[in-house]
């Protein structure tokens, strides 16, 4: 069955400076990485609601990272904040000096989430991956999941300690800053808690993701994207959908884009497709397709979020054919075919055919009683 | 007489990032890792002519060095064009003293050569501060000049740096003045786009983004940053999706039932086509490849995508004409950039 609207907390943290307003900024807010040179310290939350495909909404919680912020979010707003949290990312400066501290500030975070969202999905971007020199980004990266992923277990067993010592005191009272300082002390006491209470420790480990990310690549739609993909609603039924177009039109390949960001909701890729050694080109078509859409509105003068152009086709003589073009309101679709002008004319009168099968893609189901 | 030198103290001018960014496409913010030049480079152009680009370090003084002996003639004989590297950012009284006496050795032993100037790095400068040093070293270069009694010296400035388009735009201006015939060129775009109600068209050397023809209606960057973006789009989603080979069963099953042809006859044309509509004002722009290095590039007026086709016919004439055109440029010359500050030119 279709599901309804459906809205999602999504925290955005990290310390001052890691680049969470740029990443959110340059995402749905068609900024272009060179803009965000711009932009201030986030003075305490910057809330924004994102409307994704009409039927989802973001509640986006820029939370400023600077430390007086943090603490507060910790203490006084805690449960303000951590509770209802559908999704954390949490972004670390992979050239920020301070890396141990950075890794406790995380420690307390993970906490009070899992204290009080259990089910959140958490990203870790590690972020700034640009200024690593080229032959050093993997093992960098791999370095820093590995510290991260440490921390992480370290967080949950703080939670899990205090559920089993003091189920009867105010978690948030109790202050989970002073207990993080002895990491080995938290280690030792898992071991014995973990063959005695199998059911509770599983339900408190949490499932981490990870990015190596960069606003000036496509590294940063991979990560979003991922981020986005799990919140769609329907996806299933797009996913069946959009196969049977493919199949319909003989395509290689086709990918839906959500409009204002670009992010990829969904694609489908024939068997030849596959054979494309191009791992990252879904990301590369958000990058690329979002870097024209600024060009456009440089040269219209028409605001950045505003639609830039609509039906994109391009003939690469016997190699392939592809159109880009507006599909449903929140939508544009690129699809990918073989080359033939007789192929290419029928797909396209076939893709704007099959729009209605996707209309539910702009709002809600509508219900008999309305919205 | 110092020519091929910069200055010795003022060397990091942007010489080699230049010629990176714009014929090698290095990315410009990473030219921060590059090394400074220390020998004279000297490089060869996969381009539409051919090219050599020559980089001679700020250091070295090639018209009156004691250790080195240069044929000047093997250098500047063949050259069309002089290109002076001034960093705006520093000081730059030195470097323009060293670029008036190059300029009048050049009048006097090789007056075919034009001195193109770059006041370059101007990214981080206001819009009036731009002008203002742009018509600073104008001033001072041609006051000084004509002081000595050269007037009239094929002398142009241009604005530039790396991190955007104008470095591009210099050059295709400093390449149009080398490409013989060029005014045939024109000639075929500006006739193209009367008949085809096109705004605007250039002609694109797709490697290096340099425009080596327009119209004849009055330059406007606005049009040149779409148009260049339009061909870096279409590289990058070619790469993506045109730079692998697909397998046999794929081309025997497109090539049956139910076209039963060969791909070749199933496409409309055989180079790189591409249309795209802005949904401000509808009006679209077009992109079609001429040759391997080549590709026209327009923008259309209002409303003209129903007319594509017969835009299309008309646009196949024009590449026919322009195809013919290079053909015998081709074999005419050859030509050859130096950069020394950078020389650019056609050989003779
Ligand atoms: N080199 C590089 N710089 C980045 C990247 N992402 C962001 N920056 C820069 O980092 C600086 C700070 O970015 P912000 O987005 O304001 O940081 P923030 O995390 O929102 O900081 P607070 O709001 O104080 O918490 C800006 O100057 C960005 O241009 C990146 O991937 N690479
Ligand atoms: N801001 C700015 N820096 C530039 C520009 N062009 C070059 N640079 C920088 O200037 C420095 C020296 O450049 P280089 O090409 O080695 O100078 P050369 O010695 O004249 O060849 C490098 O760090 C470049 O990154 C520009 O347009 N703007
Ligand atoms: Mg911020």
């Amino acid at each position: 069955q279709l599901k309804k609207v459906k809205k999602q907390k999504v925290l955005l943290m990290g310390k001052s400076g890691s680049g969470k307003s740029s990443m959110r900024s340059i995402i749905f807010s068609n900024y272009v990485a060179k803009d965000t040179r711009r932009l201030g310290a986030t003075i305490d939350i910057d809330l924004s609601h994102v409307k994704f495909l009409g039927n989802l909404t973001l509640n986006l919680w820029d939370c400023g990272g600077q430390e007086a912020f943090m603490e507060n979010y910790l203490s006084q707003q805690r449960s303000h904040v951590f509770s209802n949290v559908g999704v954390l990312i949490y972004v670390f400066d992979i050239k920020s000096g301070e890396w141990e501290r950075d890794l406790s500030t995380y420690v307390n975070i993970i906490s009070a989430l899992v204290q009080y969202s259990r089910d959140a999905q958490v990203f870790v971007l590690i972020h700034k991956m640009d200024l690593v020199a080229r032959n050093h980004r993997e093992t960098d990266f791999e370095a820093a999941v590995t510290a991260v992923k440490r921390k992480t277990a370290e967080a949950c067993a703080i939670v899990r300690r205090l559920r089993l010592d003091t189920t009867t005191t105010d978690p948030s009272s109790s202050s989970s800053q002073t207990t993080l300082t002895s990491p080995h002390q938290q280690q030792q006491q898992q071991q014995p808690n973990s063959s005695s209470e199998t059911t509770t420790t599983q339900e408190l480990d949490i499932d981490v993701q990870y990015f190596a990310t960069s606003i000036w690549d496509q590294s940063l739609y991979k990560a979003w994207a991922s981020i986005i993909h799990d919140l769609v609603p329907n996806l299933p039924i797009i996913e069946t959908q959009l196969a049977s177009l493919g199949q319909a039109i003989d395509a290689d390949e086709i990918l839906l884009f959500e409009r204002t960001s670009f992010l990829v909701v969904s694609k489908w890729t024939s068997q030849e497709g596959d054979n494309n050694p191009y791992g990252d080109r879904f990301e590369r078509m958000s990058n690329i397709l979002k870097a024209w859409k600024h060009t456009c509105s440089s040269f219209t003068g028409t605001p950045r979020n505003a639609e830039q152009f609509s039906d994109f086709e391009y003939r690469m003589g016997t190699s392939f054919s592809m159109f880009v073009t507006k599909f449903t309101t929140n939508t544009f679709i690129l699809v990918c075919l073989p080359p033939g002008e007789a192929r290419f004319n029928s797909a396209k009168l076939n893709v704007a055919a099959a729009r209605p099968w996707f209309k539910y893609l702009d709002g809600p189901v509508v219900q008999p009683t309305g919205m | 007489m110092g020519c091929m030198a910069h200055t010795g103290m003022n060397n990091r001018s942007g010489k080699s990032s230049i010629s990176s960014v714009v014929f090698h496409k290095l990315p410009a913010a990473e030219t921060l890792y590059m090394e400074s030049t220390a020998r004279i480079q000297k490089d060869s152009l996969n381009s539409f002519m051919e090219f050599q680009v020559w980089d001679f370090p700020g250091q070295i003084d090639i018209f009156n060095n004691p250790s080195y002996s240069f044929d000047l003639d093997a250098i500047f004989g063949e050259v069309g064009a002089l290109i002076w590297v001034i960093d705006a950012l520093d000081d730059y009284s030195d470097s323009l003293n060293r670029l008036n006496m190059t300029a009048m050795h050049l009048s006097r032993s090789y007056p075919h050569i034009t001195i193109e100037v770059l006041v370059h790095k101007i990214d981080s400068l206001t819009d009036d501060y731009r002008s203002e040093i742009l018509k600073d070293v104008e001033l001072r270069t041609l006051d000084e000049l004509s002081d000595m009694g050269y007037e009239n010296m094929p002398i142009s400035f241009h604005l530039t740096s790396i991190y955007d388009h104008s470095i591009f735009e210099a050059f295709s201006k400093v390449i149009q003045k080398l490409i013989p015939r060029l005014g045939q060129l024109e000639a075929m775009l500006t006739s193209l786009c009367r008949t085809c109600r096109f705004e605007k068209a250039y002609l694109f050397d797709v490697n290096t983004k340099i425009y080596i023809a327009s119209d004849s209606t009055p330059e406007d960057t606005t049009s040149y940053v779409i148009c260049s973006d339009y061909v870096d789009v279409i590289i990058d989603l070619t790469e993506v999706y045109g730079s692998w080979a697909r397998s046999a069963e794929w081309r025997n099953r497109l090539e049956g039932e139910p076209f039963s042809q060969p791909l070749e006859e199933q496409v409309g044309c055989e180079w790189a086509e591409s249309v795209m509509v802005l949904s401000d004002s509808q009006r679209p722009i077009m992109l079609r490849e001429v040759d391997r290095f080549l590709a026209l590039v327009a923008i259309m007026k209002e409303g003209s995508y129903d007319k594509m086709a017969q835009i299309n016919m008309n646009v196949d004439v024009v590449v026919k004409g322009l195809t013919e055109f290079f053909e015998i440029t081709r074999a005419g010359e050859k030509s050859r950039v130096g950069l020394q500050d950078m020389v650019v030119g056609p050989q003779n």
